[in-house]
């Protein structure tokens, strides 16, 4: 019988796959196109305190193999994640991640406070979003303030909690243990890479914000080698992402160091994705006598 | 559970200037299609391009099969690679999506308001509408770019036509035509799909008027389902407004709900 189920700070998952922040809803959106409790986890859209509007559309353009988006973080806000989101999504029998955001500090806390309660299994401390004036990437790209909000905002969570960092920080591993050192229980990457596009016929910035986060099989290399940088450098579990598309890509970042991925870009161009990447993963595991899912973490030969 | 099915070309051809009809075998959309939903196509032989493409469904053909119509331009790399499609070829489908039109009892008498490829969904509608009496007003670039004019014909009781270069019917844009038509027939419902600038003006003709009115809108869409929250609008929240995502909430919505403050230079 194979083992597929993995543990991330004392969390168990019955699978490494998680759907990744901002491309999954609150999974109920896709619970027409996917069984949720098929997943490992899910990572809830982006909540801030209060509702926020986002950025003005267009939010989306196409680039080879990657997708730019700047949405700027439109959620309904924390409240009401809490009344009418999470009860739902609490009836499916997956894990749940709930991925925080602020302009300040004291915004990630009270966030994490209001979660405090609430039945989620994990937070995530996102402070690698690039489409936000205020907070987001800012912090995550000095090792010194990734410290300060993980330690703050590890104060004050009762779940778990999961740093997301930017791939802007110019030294990623230092990024890294400055969590691991305040704190942090796991660690996730990689968020968008700051991009750009330009429709050449009106001259004009695709996106309205003018840049976005890029995304998809584009970044999947520097999402790979950042991974295998930070599961050397740390000693809590990584959450892989970036680009992943087929098993093949999960098996990548399991190898590369990660012990559970997520998967983003790849839902928006098919919904059931997140199955199918799981269906072929168990391919190869079955192809290659592998009983264990945690064989391949940090199964990489060099 | 819902999934996106692989499924085959019947045919694909050009019916005017940079635009095509594609005719796809998709038994289960073709039953449940209401007018003004879409499909979300994944574009073929470049992997590289990831993103579907939404395009309206313009005609079902419920008795050969399941046969669903959609009209489309060609606008850049992906849709040229769609236009490249053979007949017996397979294309990956997710759909139908989105809220069509809403059909209010009260309708008697509607007008359709179209301009190019937004001029597609309109022909579902009327066909399907059948107790319903439409005028059409049909706007285009320039005569190359007409197209099923005849199906119009066939299923309106009056059919106006501009064009913007005057090559067929009123020289300038359909809101003309609409506008005078308007002093002297009211309707008691109007429904639009085209440009922008035409579906604000309509919007704005339909508020001097007060008749209801429902537009569908475009914009560049991610998942199609609601789920990435890329392809919104601006709509009425008390006296602010909030995002809506065009493709779960709309992309039909009542005119009134609809801000469009957008920047008309970018059109």
């Amino acid at each position: 019988m194979m083992n597929l189920s993995v543990d991330i700070c004392g969390v168990k998952f019955k699978n490494p796959i998680i759907a990744a922040s901002g491309t999954f809803g609150f999974g109920r959106e896709y619970s027409d196109y996917i069984d949720l409790s098929l997943l490992g986890g899910i990572s809830v859209k982006g909540l801030t305190l209060k509702p926020k509007v986002g950025n003005r559309p267009p939010r989306i353009a196409e680039t080879p193999s990657g997708v730019l988006n700047s949405v700027g973080l439109q959620n309904p806000g924390v409240d009401y994640f809490l009344e009418y989101e999470l009860p739902w999504l609490a009836k499916h029998d997956t894990r749940i991640i709930v991925n925080i955001n602020g302009n300040t500090i004291e915004e990630y806390c009270e966030v994490a406070g209001k979660l405090s309660k609430c039945c989620a299994d994990l937070i995530e401390v996102n402070i690698s979003c690039p489409n936000v004036k205020q907070g987001g990437m800012a912090f995550g790209i000095n090792p010194d303030s990734v410290y300060n909000v993980t330690k703050e905002v590890k104060n004050v969570a009762s779940q778990p909690i999961i740093v997301k960092l930017s791939p802007s920080a110019p030294d990623i591993a230092e990024a890294a243990k400055a969590a691991e050192q305040a704190g942090a229980d796991a660690i996730s990457l990689i968020n968008t890479l700051p991009g750009m596009a330009i429709d050449i016929k009106t001259r004009r910035p695709v996106l309205a914000n003018i840049t976005g986060g890029l995304s998809g099989p584009a970044i999947k290399p520097i999402a790979l080698r950042m991974v295998w940088q930070v599961s050397t450098a740390v000693r809590i579990p990584v959450i892989g992402m970036g680009g992943i598309m087929t098993g093949d890509d999960a098996v990548e970042f399991l190898l590369a160091g990660a012990t559970a991925i997520a998967v983003g870009t790849a839902n928006l161009l098919e919904p059931g994705a997140c199955v199918f990447i799981l269906e072929q993963m168990k391919q190869y595991m079955t192809e290659n006598n592998i009983e264990d899912i945690s064989e391949l973490t940090q199964g990489l030969i060099i | 559970m819902k999934k996106s099915s692989l499924c085959m070309v019947n045919e694909n051809v050009r019916i005017a200037e940079n635009t095509y009809r594609m005719l796809i075998c998709a038994p289960e959309t073709a039953q449940s299609v209401k007018p003004g939903q879409f499909v979300h196509i994944k574009i073929p032989y470049d992997r590289s391009l990831l993103l579907r493409r939404p395009i309206s469904i313009s005609n079902v053909f419920t008795d050969s099969g399941g046969i669903i119509e959609i009209i489309y331009q060609v606008a850049g790399t992906g849709t040229y690679l769609l236009s490249q499609i053979k007949s017996t070829d397979f294309i990956d489908v997710l759909g139908p999506l989105g809220n069509g039109f809403t059909k209010p009892k009260f309708v008697k008498r509607a007008f359709v308001v179209g301009g190019g490829c937004g001029i597609a969904p309109l022909k579902l509608l009327i066909k399907n509408w059948d107790d319903v009496r439409f005028s059409s007003f049909l706007g285009f670039k320039s005569k190359p770019y007409a197209y099923d004019l005849d199906q119009f014909e066939l299923l309106s009781e009056y059919v106006f036509v501009s064009t913007d270069d005057g090559s067929l019917g009123h020289l300038g844009v359909v809101t003309d035509l609409l506008s005078l038509r308007l002093k002297r027939e009211v309707p008691d419902l109007m429904l639009a799909c085209g440009p922008m600038s035409m579906l604000k003006e309509t919007k704005h003709l339909a508020a001097k008027h007060g008749i209801p009115c429902q537009i569908s809108l475009e914009e560049r869409m991610g998942c199609g389902i609601g789920g990435c929250l890329v392809c919104v609008c601006e709509t009425q929240k008390g006296t602010s407004f909030e995002y809506k995502k065009v493709c779960s909430d709309g992309p039909v919505f009542w005119s009134d709900e609809v801000l469009m403050n957008f920047d008309e230079s970018k059109c």
